[in-house]
């Protein structure tokens, strides 16, 4: 048997990884592929507390799975138009860096 | 202790060592494959909590059309050789207590209110077999047909969005 907090558990740790590479890594791809992380192991608790509902009701509960379905949507779109931002700015600064691109600073 | 417990644990520890690889390693097309290897045993997850569709979406949307987008970017910018050098020599340390913190905060509130005994393994036949994915379709498109539709503008405008932010202006130069 498989406990929910195991899941929740892993939930966390991942959650705090995609937060901690977000914070120390320079590399804007890097940073945004933590940003999946992040969003992959909010899926995870999702999907643990929806199949937790459904054992306590005794009846299939979908609504879970669909805002995992929705969740996954959004970051595709949100992956494509960070992506196009990406490219748009090495085009200007030739650097992925996060550190360089600092324009905006007084 | 059964063998679902052991086969969650070696998952789990695959999924963290994954994820230690993706903030470590200093190439960027090494990041994306430990994030691929991430995202697969998180699907692997998913089949176990008795989600098959949501697996097979992870695998097809994030492992396949994601990720292949992600390194499409980092090799054709060449991106992939990682900087050494800091900025801000503090900002690490504080990075990781910060994240520690996190950690302990989420684990508390989580863990605090939640039935901690049910038990989530082996789903049963009925999950895996296409009624139930029948009756996840028919509530996706009943219940929740305004946020599919809203989806579907939402894909549309970040297309459009990603097509006018790479596309070179008239006259700038290539």
């Amino acid at each position: 048997m498989i406990p929910l907090d195991h899941y929740l558990l892993l939930s966390a740790i991942l959650f705090t990884m995609g937060a901690l590479g977000v914070l120390i890594r320079r590399n804007a791809l890097i940073i945004f592929m933590s940003i999946e992380l992040m969003l992959n192991s909010a899926n995870l608790a999702f999907v643990a507390f929806a199949r937790s509902f459904e054992k306590a009701s005794g009846q299939p509960l979908f609504s879970g799975q669909l805002f995992v379905f929705f969740v996954i949507a959004v970051a595709a779109a949100e992956v494509a138009i960070g992506l196009a931002l990406i490219v748009a700015i090495f085009r200007i600064k030739h650097n992925v860096d996060v550190d360089q691109m600092s324009s905006l600073k007084g | 202790m059964d063998f679902t417990l052991i086969f969650f644990y070696v998952l789990a520890a695959t999924a963290v060592a994954t994820a230690l690889g993706l903030l470590l390693s200093r190439n960027a097309v090494y990041a994306a494959l430990f994030l691929v290897l991430n995202l697969a045993t998180v699907a692997v997850f998913y089949l176990l909590l008795g989600a098959p569709f949501v697996a097979m979406a992870q695998i097809t949307v994030y492992a396949g059309a994601i990720m292949v987008l992600f390194l499409f970017v980092i090799m054709i910018l060449g991106a992939e050789k990682l900087p050494k050098g800091e900025v801000l020599p503090w900002q690490r340390p504080l990075a990781i207590g910060a994240a520690a913190l996190l950690l302990v905060e989420a684990v508390y509130l989580l863990l605090q209110r939640v039935r901690l005994t049910s038990d989530l393994s082996n789903p049963g036949t009925w999950e895996n077999s296409m009624d139930a994915l029948r009756q996840m379709a028919t509530l996706l498109f009943t219940d929740y047909l305004l946020p599919f539709e809203v989806t579907s503008v939402l894909l549309l405008v970040a297309m459009i969005g990603a097509i006018v932010l790479t596309k070179r202006e008239k006259g700038e130069p290539a």
